[in-house]
C-alpha cells in the first residue's frame, strides 16, 4: 500500500462523484429527458467540448499500454503516436458545422438517429446498433480491465475487488447524471490527465539526467532506438502511414468521437475545442509516449510493458505527485468508459427500444428504462472483465478498426453527397465489417500496411458504386442536404 | 434546400483536408527525410535527433498555430438552430 499515493486518488474519485450527483439534477428537471441524459441539452462550450473529446478519445493505451510499446520501440513509436494529432480538429472541421446543422434539423441525439433520418432505412439503424453493441462492449471491457490492473498495482487489492470499486464509481455517476455528468468528469479527467503527462515527462528527463544524457543512453544500447524504424526497423514508413487511416482521418466514423461533434452549443464553442483540443490531444500523447521511451534508461529490464508507466510514476515522482499523475491514466479509463456505456445505452434505448420495439413510451417510462439499461450493460461487463482476456491494446484497436470500417463513409457522405443513399450504406457497412474481421483474422498487415487500411478502401468503392447505380431511385430525398 | 450555412460549412470541411495534408507532408518528410540514415551518424536539437526534433516537435507546434491563424481568419460564425435563419424548405 502506497498511502501517499492513494489520498490524491481518493480525492479524484470523491470530487468525480459529486460531479455526478450534480449533473443528476439537471437530468431530473430537464423538459427533455433524452437530449439531456444523452446529449447534456447541446451546451457544451469550447473547453468542455475540447476536453471530452481528448478524454473519450485518449484512452487505456494512451497512458498504460502505449508507453509500454514506447519503452520497448524507442522514438519511432512516438512518430507513430503523432498521428493522432489530426484527431483534435481533423474530426470538427470535417463533420463541422453541416453535422452541428444537420443534427439540430432531425432532432437527431444519436450518431445512428442521424443516420436513419438520412437514408431512411431500418437495415441501416441495425447494423448500426449491432456493431456499436459488438464493438463498444469488447472496447469497454479493455478498458475496465485497464482500471482495475491500475488499482490493483497501486493498492495491492485483490483484481476482482479492485474492478468493483472501480465499475461502482464509474456506474454510479454515469447512470444518475448522464452525458452532462460524462461530459463535466471528462473535463476534469482530461485536466487530470494533460498536467500528469506534463509532471511525468518533467519529473522523467529530471531522473534521467537531461535529454541529452537519456538521448546518448539510448544509442548506447542500440542505435534503432532513436531512430524512425523502432527498436527492430519493424516501423515501415508505409505502416507507419497507415496509422494516419486508424488513428488519425478514420476517428470521424467513431461513434463515440462523432456524437460528440452534436452536442455543442455554438460555432465559437467549436472554434475554441478545435484549439483547444488540439493542444491537448498533441501534449497528452506527445508526452506520454515520449516518456515511454525517456523511461528505458531510467529504469531499465521492465519486461510487462504495461507496468512501465506506474513503476515510473512511483520511482520518479514524490508520492503525493506520484498520486495526481497515477490519476490521470485512471481517468483516460474512467472517460473512455463512460463514453462508451453511455453510447451503448444510447442505442439500446434511442435505436432500438424506440425505434422497434415501444415508438410511443412515455418521459417517465423513457427515464426508467434508460437508468435500468446503462446498469445492466455495466454489470454485464463487469462480468466480462472478471475473466479478463490479456491483451488490452488488442483489444482497444480491433474495436476502433471495425468501428471506423463500418462508419466513416456513411457518416462523410451522409453529410457531403446527394447521390449518397441507403443502398450505398448499407452495403459499405457490411463490406467494412466482414472485410475488416476477415482481414483482421487471416492477413493482418497485408502489404505491409495496418489491417484498417484495406476495409476502408473496400467500403469506400462499395458506397460510391452502389450509390451511383441506384441513386435515381432516390429523387424525394435530395432536399436533405 | 441551398442553405447559405452549407457553403460555409463545405469550405470549413475543406481546409480540414488540406490541414491534414499539410500535416502529414511535414510529419513524413522530415522524419524520413532526415531519419533514413544510420542512427550513429544523427544531428541532435535541444538533445533530440533532428528529425525527431522537426517531425514531431517544431513540426506540432507549427501546425497548432497554423490552425490558430486558420480559425482565427477563415472560420465563421453561424447559426445552428432552423428558427434563426429562417431559410428552410
Amino acid at each position: 500500500m502506497h498511502w501517499h499515493v492513494i489520498i490524491p486518488l481518493v480525492i479524484f474519485l470523491v470530487i468525480i462523484f459529486v460531479i455526478g450527483f450534480w449533473a443528476n439534477k439537471h437530468v431530473m428537471q430537464s423538459n427533455s429527458f433524452l437530449q439531456e441524459y444523452f446529449l447534456g441539452g447541446r451546451e457544451m462550450g469550447g473547453f468542455l467540448l475540447a476536453m471530452t473529446m481528448m478524454a473519450t478519445y485518449g484512452s487505456a493505451s494512451s497512458f498504460i499500454g502505449g508507453p509500454g510499446v514506447a519503452y520497448n520501440t524507442g522514438l519511432g513509436w512516438v512518430l507513430l503516436s503523432m498521428a493522432q494529432l489530426p484527431a483534435g480538429y481533423y474530426v470538427l472541421m470535417v463533420l463541422g458545422k453541416k453535422f452541428a446543422i444537420i443534427a439540430r434539423k432531425y432532432k437527431a441525439i444519436t450518431l445512428i438517429d442521424f443516420l436513419r433520418e438520412r437514408y431512411q432505412s431500418n437495415v441501416v439503424v441495425i447494423v448500426s446498433a449491432f456493431s456499436i453493441i459488438i464493438f463498444l462492449f469488447s472496447s469497454m471491457a479493455a478498458q475496465w480491465i485497464g482500471g482495475a490492473r491500475l488499482i490493483e498495482s497501486l493498492t495491492g487489492l485483490h483484481y476482482s475487488t479492485a474492478l468493483f470499486i472501480f465499475a461502482v464509481v464509474v456506474l454510479v455517476y454515469v447512470i444518475i447524471g448522464g452525458f452532462r455528468a460524462v461530459a463535466l468528469t471528462d473535463a476534469v479527467q482530461g485536466s487530470v490527465m494533460l498536467i500528469g503527462s506534463i509532471i511525468l515527462l518533467i519529473g522523467t528527463i529530471i531522473a534521467g539526467g537531461g535529454i541529452t544524457n537519456i538521448m546518448s543512453d539510448l544509442v548506447a544500447e542500440n542505435p534503432k532506438l532513436v531512430s524512425p524504424f523502432g527498436a527492430d526497423g519493424s516501423l515501415t514508413p508505409l505502416y507507419v502511414s497507415t496509422f494516419w487511416i486508424l488513428i488519425g482521418i478514420g476517428v470521424i466514423g467513431l461513434p463515440q468521437i462523432a456524437v460528440r461533434a452534436m452536442a455543442y452549443k455554438n460555432s465559437k464553442s467549436m472554434h475554441s475545442a478545435i484549439i483547444i483540443g488540439t493542444i491537448a490531444i498533441g501534449t497528452v500523447m506527445f508526452g506520454m509516449h515520449l516518456t515511454g521511451v525517456l523511461a528505458h534508461p531510467v529504469l531499465p529490464g521492465i519486461k510487462i510493458g504495461d507496468k512501465v508507466m506506474p513503476l515510473l510514476t512511483l520511482k520518479v515522482l514524490p508520492p503525493f505527485l506520484a498520486g495526481i499523475v497515477l490519476a490521470a491514466p485512471m481517468a483516460a479509463i474512467m472517460s473512455t468508459v463512460n463514453a462508451l456505456l453511455m453510447l451503448v445505452s444510447s442505442t439500446i434505448v434511442k435505436d432500438i427500444y424506440l425505434n422497434f420495439i415501444k415508438p410511443k413510451a412515455s418521459d417517465s417510462e423513457i427515464k426508467k428504462i434508460s437508468f435500468l439499461v446503462t446498469a445492466l450493460i455495466g454489470i454485464a461487463v463487469i462480468f466480462v472483465a472478471l475473466k479478463p482476456p490479456t491483451l488490452l491494446v488488442w483489444l482497444n484497436l480491433f474495436s476502433f478498426g471495425g468501428l471506423e470500417s463500418v462508419f466513416v463513409w456513411p457518416v462523410i457522405f451522409g453529410l457531403y453527397w446527394r447521390k449518397g443513399n441507403k443502398y450505398g450504406a448499407i452495403t459499405s457497412m457490411i463490406v467494412g465489417l466482414s472485410s475488416y474481421i476477415l482481414i483482421n483474422q487471416w492477413w493482418p498487415n497485408v502489404f505491409g500496411m495496418h489491417t484498417v487500411t484495406l476495409p476502408i478502401v473496400f467500403s469506400l468503392i462499395s458506397y460510391v458504386v452502389i450509390s451511383l447505380l441506384t441513386h435515381h431511385k432516390f429523387k424525394e430525398f435530395k432536399h436533405i442536404i | 434546400m441551398n442553405d447559405k450555412r452549407f457553403k460555409i460549412a463545405h469550405r470549413e470541411a475543406l481546409i480540414g483536408i488540406v490541414l491534414v495534408i499539410i500535416n502529414f507532408a511535414i510529419w513524413f518528410g522530415f522524419a524520413y527525410g532526415l531519419g533514413s540514415g544510420d542512427p550513429k551518424e544523427y544531428t541532435y536539437i535541444f538533445g533530440f535527433p533532428a528529425w525527431f526534433f522537426y517531425s514531431c516537435i517544431a513540426g506540432t507546434l507549427f501546425m497548432i498555430l497554423l490552425i490558430y491563424v486558420v480559425i482565427k481568419f477563415f472560420f465563421k460564425d453561424v447559426p445552428f438552430d432552423e428558427e434563426e435563419d429562417g431559410e428552410h424548405k
